[in-house]
C-alpha cells in the first residue's frame, strides 16, 4: 500500500452504486406545485380581493402551524418538517377549496383536520392514505353546511364576511336537473368567462376561490407537465371520463349540463389537476393512474347529476384514495419481456 | 430516433475526457492479476514464484467452460501468488509480476497494420477468442466464447455491438471508436462469422456524433454492418435495454438469453479485443481506461496494461486531488467506490472517476412520498419502491413475487428519487436473499 493510498483510506467513502443523484427532492416538487398555483391564487386575489387574501393566508399560517406543533409536541421528532414546503402546499389547497367569504376560526378548525387528522395521524408526509386539504374540507362541508355553501360574487374587492352571495353555476345546473327545465341552464356564464374566471353575469356566485377559472388552473398544469412534477396520465384521464360521460348524457337529454360546463365549473379541473395528482395518496402505476383517473371523473358525474350535493369531485377523490391500495396491489406496471412471455 | 421502450433517465452526461485521444501509459513496476476477473470459475495459475514471463504469457488457465485464461501484460519475475483486493472489495487471490523491459512473446503481431481477411472457420474464430481470454469489456465480464457458443435449440440471428457507452463520464469506447473505425468494422465481420448470422448492427448513442458518422461512412465497405444511432438514455447499454432499442425484442424473463431472441450483445471494447485476438495472435491484457473526473487536472483515456494499479492512472492524470471523496471504479451510475486505489485494472476496468467530497455525499433520506418516480424510470417495469420497502421488512416472499431477481442494478430509482432515498441497496439486500433462497430451492429438488 502506498503512503498515499493509507492516508486517502481513511477518508474516502465507500458506499453503493448510483453514486450520483438528479438533484430532484421533496421541497423542488413541493414547491414546484406552489409555483403552478400562482396563476390561480392570483385571479382568486383578482376576484375576491380581501376575502381570498384572509382565507388563504389563515389557511396556509394555521396549517404550517399544526404540522409545527404535532411534530413537536406530539410526535415529539426533533427534526421540524415545515419547510418541506407539503403542509403550506396543503394550506393552499384547502384555501382553494372555502369559499371567500368564510370565518377565520372555521379555517382554523378546517386546517387542524386537515393536518392534524388527515396527515399527522398517520404519521405525516407520505404516510396519509387519503388527501389531507380534502379531508379537511369535506369536513367542513358537513359540519359548517350553511357557511361552506354561501358563495361570494365575483368583483367585491373589499369584502370579506358581508360578501354578497349567489347561486354557483353548480346549483344551477342541479336545479336544471331537478326541474327538468333545460332553459335555466341558459344563465350559466359563457364558457369563455369560465375558461378566464370572470364571471360575465355578476348575479351568479362564483364559488371557492381556486375553482373559478380553469384556465389558470390548466396553465399550473401544463407547468407542472413541463416540470415533469406529473404525469399526464391522472389528469387528462379525469378530464377525458367527465367529457366522455356527460357529454353522452347532455346528448341524451339536454336537462343534463353540456361537457364543457361540466369541465369548467365547480372544483373540476382544481381536482383534476391539483387534488387527485397528491403524490401520496394516488396510486404508483401509469395503469393504475388512469384507472384510478376514469373512475374519479365518473363518480363525479354521477354524485353531481345524481346525488345530494351540487359537487362531486372531492368525494370521488376520496373514494378513489381509499382504493389506492387495491389499485397498487392489482395494476403492476408493465414488466419488460412481459410481451413475450405469453 | 430509436430507444428502448420502458423507463430510464438523462443524467447528465460529463463526458470531460471526450476530446482527449487515446495515450499509451508508462509500463507499471509491479503488475497484478487477480484470478478472478471474469464471471464464473477463477483461474488456476500455471507460473509459480520466480517464472520469468513476457507480454502476452499466459499465467493462469480457464478453470472450467464459463471461464477464462489470464495473460501477463508485461515482461519481468513472478514475485509471488498471493491476493489482492479488487475493485468489488473482496480480497481475491492475484499473480504479481515485478517488471523488467518490456518483451512480448514472438507469436503477436505488434505492427499496426489492418489485416481485413479471415480464412478461419467459425469453430477456429471462437476457439482463438477463448484460448486469449476475452470476456465481455463492458464491465460485467462474461466470457466472450460462451455467448458465441449458443445453447442447443437457439439460433443467432444478428450480432448487436454495444458501443452506447451510456455511463456519464465514460469516454474510453468512444476514442476507441475514432481512432480504430476499421480494426472495430473487421472484428465485427470476424464475430459474424463466428456466429453464422449476416446482419450486425453497431448502437451508437447520438450523443457522439463524430463516432457515429465515422463508422457509417466506413460500414459501408462491409457487408451486412448497420450503425444505428440511438436517443441518448441510461441505461441503454444494458443488455436487455440494448436489444429491445436495436430489434425492439424484449428477452424474457431469467433464465431466457438474449440468445432466445436472437440476438448476441458485446460490447465495442471486446470487438476490438476479438480483432487484436483474431487477427494479431495478441491475447487480451491491454484496454482502454477513462481516468476523470471534476477536480481531476487532466482528465484522459489511457492505453493500459492490465495489472497496472490505478493509482498510476491518476497521477498520469494530474494527481489525486485534494478533494477526493470517492474513488469509483467505472461509471457513476453503476461503478463500485474503491477503498484505495491500489487496486489493478482488470479485464472489466472500464474507467476511473474521482468525484470530490461535495458530490461524493449523499443527502439525507426523506420519507418516501410515493410520487412514482422509480417506477416510471425503472427499464425493468418493476416497482422500486415496494421493492425497497419490502426488503427492509424481510419479507422476501413478497419481493420475489414481485420480481425482484429481474432487477438490473442500474439504479435509475436511487437517482431519481426525490426523498434520495437508498431504493438500490435495499434492493440488493433482497436480491442477494431471495437469490440464496432460490439457490436453496433448487438443490433440494
Amino acid at each position: 500500500m502506498t503512503l498515499l493510498s493509507i492516508v486517502m483510506a481513511n477518508k474516502l467513502i465507500i458506499s453503493l452504486s448510483p453514486h450520483i443523484h438528479s438533484g430532484d427532492s421533496v421541497q423542488k416538487n413541493m414547491y414546484g406545485v406552489l409555483i403552478a398555483l400562482i396563476p390561480a391564487l392570483l385571479v382568486s386575489f383578482f376576484a375576491f380581493g380581501l376575502g381570498a387574501l384572509i382565507v388563504t393566508l389563515t389557511s396556509v399560517a394555521a396549517c404550517l402551524f399544526f404540522e409545527w406543533a404535532i411534530t413537536k409536541y406530539i410526535l415529539k421528532r426533533e427534526q421540524t418538517t415545515i419547510m418541506d414546503g407539503s403542509a403550506a402546499l396543503t394550506g393552499v389547497l384547502l384555501a382553494f377549496n372555502l369559499p371567500s367569504n368564510l370565518p377565520v376560526w372555521i379555517i382554523i378548525i378546517g386546517a387542524l383536520v386537515a393536518i392534524g387528522v388527515g396527515k399527522m395521524t398517520f404519521g405525516g408526509l407520505g404516510c396519509n392514505p387519503f388527501n389531507p386539504a380534502l379531508i379537511g374540507r369535506v369536513f367542513l362541508l358537513i359540519s359548517f353546511p350553511v357557511q361552506m355553501t354561501s358563495w361570494p360574487q365575483a368583483g367585491q374587492w373589499g369584502a370579506y364576511l358581508d360578501a354578497e352571495t349567489g347561486a354557483t353555476p353548480l346549483a344551477l345546473m342541479k336545479q336544471a336537473i331537478k326541474t327538468g327545465d333545460a332553459s335555466v341552464l341558459s344563465d350559466l356564464p359563457s364558457s369563455l368567462s369560465l375558461l378566464i374566471g370572470i364571471p360575465d353575469s355578476c348575479q351568479m356566485g362564483a364559488g371557492c376561490l381556486g375553482e373559478i377559472s380553469a384556465g389558470a388552473l390548466l396553465l399550473g398544469l401544463i407547468y407542472m407537465l413541463w416540470k415533469k412534477i406529473i404525469s399526464w396520465h391522472i389528469p387528462v384521464s379525469i378530464l377525458a371520463t367527465v367529457f366522455v360521460f356527460s357529454g353522452l348524457m347532455h346528448l341524451a337529454n339536454p336537462v343534463y349540463a353540456s361537457p364543457i360546463q361540466q369541465l369548467f365549473t365547480g372544483g373540476l379541473m382544481l381536482g383534476a389537476i391539483f387534488m387527485a395528482t397528491d403524490y401520496v395518496t394516488s396510486p404508483m402505476s401509469h395503469k393504475g393512474m388512469i384507472i384510478y383517473g376514469i373512475a374519479i371523473g365518473f363518480l363525479t358525474v354521477v354524485i353531481r347529476t345524481f346525488g345530494a350535493y351540487p359537487e362531486g369531485m372531492s368525494f370521488a377523490i376520496l373514494i378513489m384514495n381509499a382504493f389506492t391500495p387495491l389499485i397498487n396491489t392489482y395494476c403492476k406496471p408493465k414488466r419488460y419481456g412481459e410481451v413475450l412471455k405469453k | 430516433m430509436k430507444t428502448f421502450k420502458i423507463g430510464g433517465v438523462h443524467p447528465a452526461e460529463n463526458k470531460l475526457s471526450a476530446g482527449k485521444a487515446i495515450e499509451t501509459l508508462a509500463l507499471p513496476r509491479q503488475a497484478v492479476f487477480p484470478l478472478s476477473q471474469h464471471i464464473g470459475a477463477p483461474a488456476t495459475p500455471l507460473v509459480k514464484k520466480g517464472d520469468t514471463v513476457k507480454a502476452g504469457t499466459k499465467i493462469a488457465e480457464a478453470g472450467g467452460f464459463v471461464s477464462a485464461p489470464i495473460y501477463s501484460s508485461v515482461s519481468g519475475k513472478v514475485n509471488k501468488i498471493d491476493t489482492v483486493i479488487d475493485a468489488s472489495g473482496y480480497r481475491k487471490p492475484a499473480i504479481y509480476i515485478d517488471v523488467e523491459g518490456d518483451e512480448w512473446e514472438e507469436s503477436i503481431d505488434r505492427s499496426t497494420t489492418l489485416i481485413k481477411e479471415c480464412d478461419l472457420t467459425p469453430e477456429e474464430i471462437v476457439a482463438r477468442i477463448k484460448e486469449a481470454g476475452i470476456v465481455g469489456m463492458g464491465g460485467a465480464c462474461f466470457p466472450t466464447h460462451v455467448k458465441l457458443t449458443p445453447p442447443p435449440g437457439c439460433k443467432a440471428e444478428c450480432i448487436i455491438v454495444n458501443a452506447v457507452e451510456c455511463e456519464p463520464y465514460l469516454t474510453a469506447d468512444h476514442r476507441l471508436m475514432l481512432e480504430k473505425p476499421d480494426e472495430i468494422l473487421v472484428g465485427v465481420s470476424i464475430l459474424m462469422k463466428a456466429a453464422k448470422v449476416n446482419r450486425a448492427y453497431i448502437a451508437i448513442e447520438n450523443n457522439k456524433p463524430d463516432a457515429i458518422r465515422l463508422l457509417s461512412d466506413k460500414a459501408a465497405n462491409y457487408p451486412g454492418i448497420e450503425v444505428v444511432p440511438l436517443k441518448v438514455k441510461y441505461p441503454q447499454g444494458g443488455e436487455k435495454q440494448l436489444i429491445d432499442a436495436v430489434i425492439s425484442r424484449q428477452v424474457p424473463a431469467p433464465p431466457a438469453l438474449p440468445i432466445n431472441v436472437g440476438a448476441i450483445v458485446q460490447n465495442v471494447g471486446t470487438v476490438y479485443a476479438v480483432y487484436e485476438a483474431v487477427q494479431k495472435h495478441k491475447p487480451l491484457f491491454e484496454r482502454i481506461v477513462t481516468v476523470t473526473g471534476k477536480s481531476l487536472k487532466n482528465p484522459s483515456n489511457f492505453l493500459t496494461r492490465m495489472g497496472t494499479p490505478m493509482s498510476q492512472l491518476i497521477e498520469a492524470a494530474g494527481g489525486l486531488p485534494e478533494d477526493t471523496g470517492k474513488v469509483i471504479g467505472g461509471g457513476p451510475m453503476m461503478g463500485k467506490a474503491l477503498m484505495n486505489t491500489d487496486v489493478p485494472i482488470c479485464k472489466g476496468s472500464s474507467g476511473v472517476l474521482l468525484m470530490n467530497e461535495k458530490e461524493a455525499k449523499r443527502t439525507a433520506p426523506q420519507p418516501c412520498i410515493r410520487c412514482a418516480k422509480c417506477v416510471s424510470v425503472c427499464p425493468m417495469g418493476l416497482e422500486p419502491y415496494l421493492l425497497a420497502t419490502s426488503s427492509a421488512r424481510g419479507d422476501w416472499e413478497r419481493v420475489e413475487h414481485e420480481m425482484i431477481m429481474s432487477c438490473i442494478e442500474c439504479g435509475s430509482c436511487q437517482f431519481t428519487c426525490p426523498s434520495h432515498r437508498p431504493i438500490l441497496d435495499n434492493i440488493r439486500l433482497g436480491k442477494g436473499k431471495v437469490g440464496a433462497i432460490i439457490r436453496a430451492r433448487n438443490t433440494k429438488k
